[in-house]
């Protein structure tokens, strides 16, 4: 399942007025580890498809969003919980960690 | 539950070496990687020192063309993270996330991670100016001032690497001296943006919401100051990846799995490659030929208590 990209203008409303609870991906062009967290975060989208709403923010074209959630190190995943920031990822970790963390929000 | 001949745990170089000379002895061999092949390699962004890539050659690239050479020759790369091992009878029993795996035989390349300073401020601003991957956060740092612990090549080649965002790098070096390889060390004191900090450590990191300075002590003559920086990129070393192992293979005091030159490791039917085993030089080429080691050893033990 493809991630759902969102940016400075509707972070708002696909992030922080979603029904379900919102995983954002934080990441740049530059950033190699980023590239390989995608496929993960796609397999964690299709598998709790319904429950959580998996997007990714691109940092260099949307610093507005990036800095008001002072992200200084991607890849960086944060977890949003009726609209609130509940836990913070930083760096590549497997699948299984994320989901570990993931649950408690489901 | 997966049966498979060889299971190799870790697809850096060094899994994907094993499973490239696995899968060419015909047997089933399966590389369980738990984030995504390469491993650590994919933190830097060029790999200068690995034979046959004149003009060094993209981690990216070459963990690619790994992937792809084994897989021509039938092994079976699978995303899962691996989490305990169980003997059962002659078999390992693989425990991960996503499945089990009965294997005849074991390569553990799990490689190692990043050494923290452990220092207050630390954790607290991990993701807020505290970075352990220069290649993701040193743009973040435009025409600012950071610092760089460490003396080895990780810590030379990234404080290079940043000094192409930041204004000014400080490379923080608790030794009078630094280990990196002479073409590293030459390149470090050739950038006129890098600053040698010597002899000295990091005791804490301090800040609000994102890092602001340091405080540094001088382990010659003990005095302490303040530096201030918005960011510091820490390379002191790594951590072999062997928690999952519990007691089942002799660790050395450093954490190392302890292997002989067959790759043996104390336990039967375990074999291990790579920057987790007890070699001093952590290097991809290093890791291709003890993975072409233990592959070679795992193989010989198969047809030897399976044939």
């Amino acid at each position: 399942m493809e991630l759902i990209d969102v940016n400075d203008s509707n972070f708002e409303g696909k992030v922080l007025k979603s029904p379900v609870s919102v995983i954002v991906d934080f990441w740049a062009e530059w950033c190699a580890p980023c590239k390989k967290l995608e496929p993960i975060l796609e397999e964690i989208g299709k598998k709790y498809n319904g429950k959580v709403r998996v997007t990714r923010l691109n940092v260099e074209e949307n610093p507005r969003t990036a800095a008001s959630y002072a992200i200084r190190s991607i890849p960086a995943i944060m977890i949003f919980n009726r609209g609130k920031p509940a836990d913070t990822i930083i760096g590549l970790h497997p699948k299984s960690y994320i989901e570990k963390l993931l649950r408690s929000y489901l | 539950m997966k049966e498979v001949d060889i299971a190799i745990i870790g697809g850096g170089p060094a899994g994907l070496s094993a499973g490239l000379y696995g899968a060419r002895s015909m047997l089933k061999t399966v590389v369980l990687e738990k984030q995504s092949p390469g491993g650590q390699i994919l933190l830097t962004d060029l790999i200068e020192n690995y034979p046959g890539f004149p003009g060094g050659v993209n981690p990216e690239e070459l963990t690619k063309r790994m992937r792809e050479q084994g897989e021509e020759f039938g092994a079976q790369v699978i995303l899962d993270d691996i989490d305990g091992i169980e003997e059962q009878g002659n078999f390992w029993k693989v425990n991960g996330w996503e499945d089990e795996y009965l294997a005849k035989a074991l390569i553990v390349a799990t490689g190692s991670e990043p050494r923290k300073l452990e220092v207050p401020g630390e954790a607290k601003f991990t993701g807020r100016g505290v970075s352990y991957c220069a290649t993701c956060d040193a743009p973040f740092f435009k025409g600012q001032e950071v610092a760089v612990v460490g003396g080895g090549d990780s810590a030379a080649s990234e404080a290079i690497y940043i000094t192409k965002y930041a204004s000014k790098v400080y490379l923080i070096h608790r030794r009078d001296k630094l280990r990196a390889e002479m073409i590293w060390q030459k390149r470090v004191f050739e950038n006129p943006k890098l600053e040698l900090v010597w002899d000295t450590v990091v005791r804490e990191i301090k800040g609000e919401k994102k890092v602001k300075e340091l405080i540094l002590r001088n382990l010659k003559d003990g005095e302490e100051k303040t530096l201030p920086v918005e960011a510091i990129f820490i390379f002191i070393g790594m951590i072999p990846n062997t928690g999952f192992l519990k007691d089942k293979v002799k660790l050395t005091p450093s954490g190392k799995i302890d292997v002989n030159l067959r790759m043996e490791s104390s336990a039967n039917g375990i074999f291990a490659a790579g920057d987790v085993i007890n070699v001093p030089y952590e290097q991809v080429s290093v890791a291709v030929g003890t993975g072409a080691i233990a592959a070679m050893s795992a193989i010989e033990y198969i047809n030897k208590n399976f044939g």
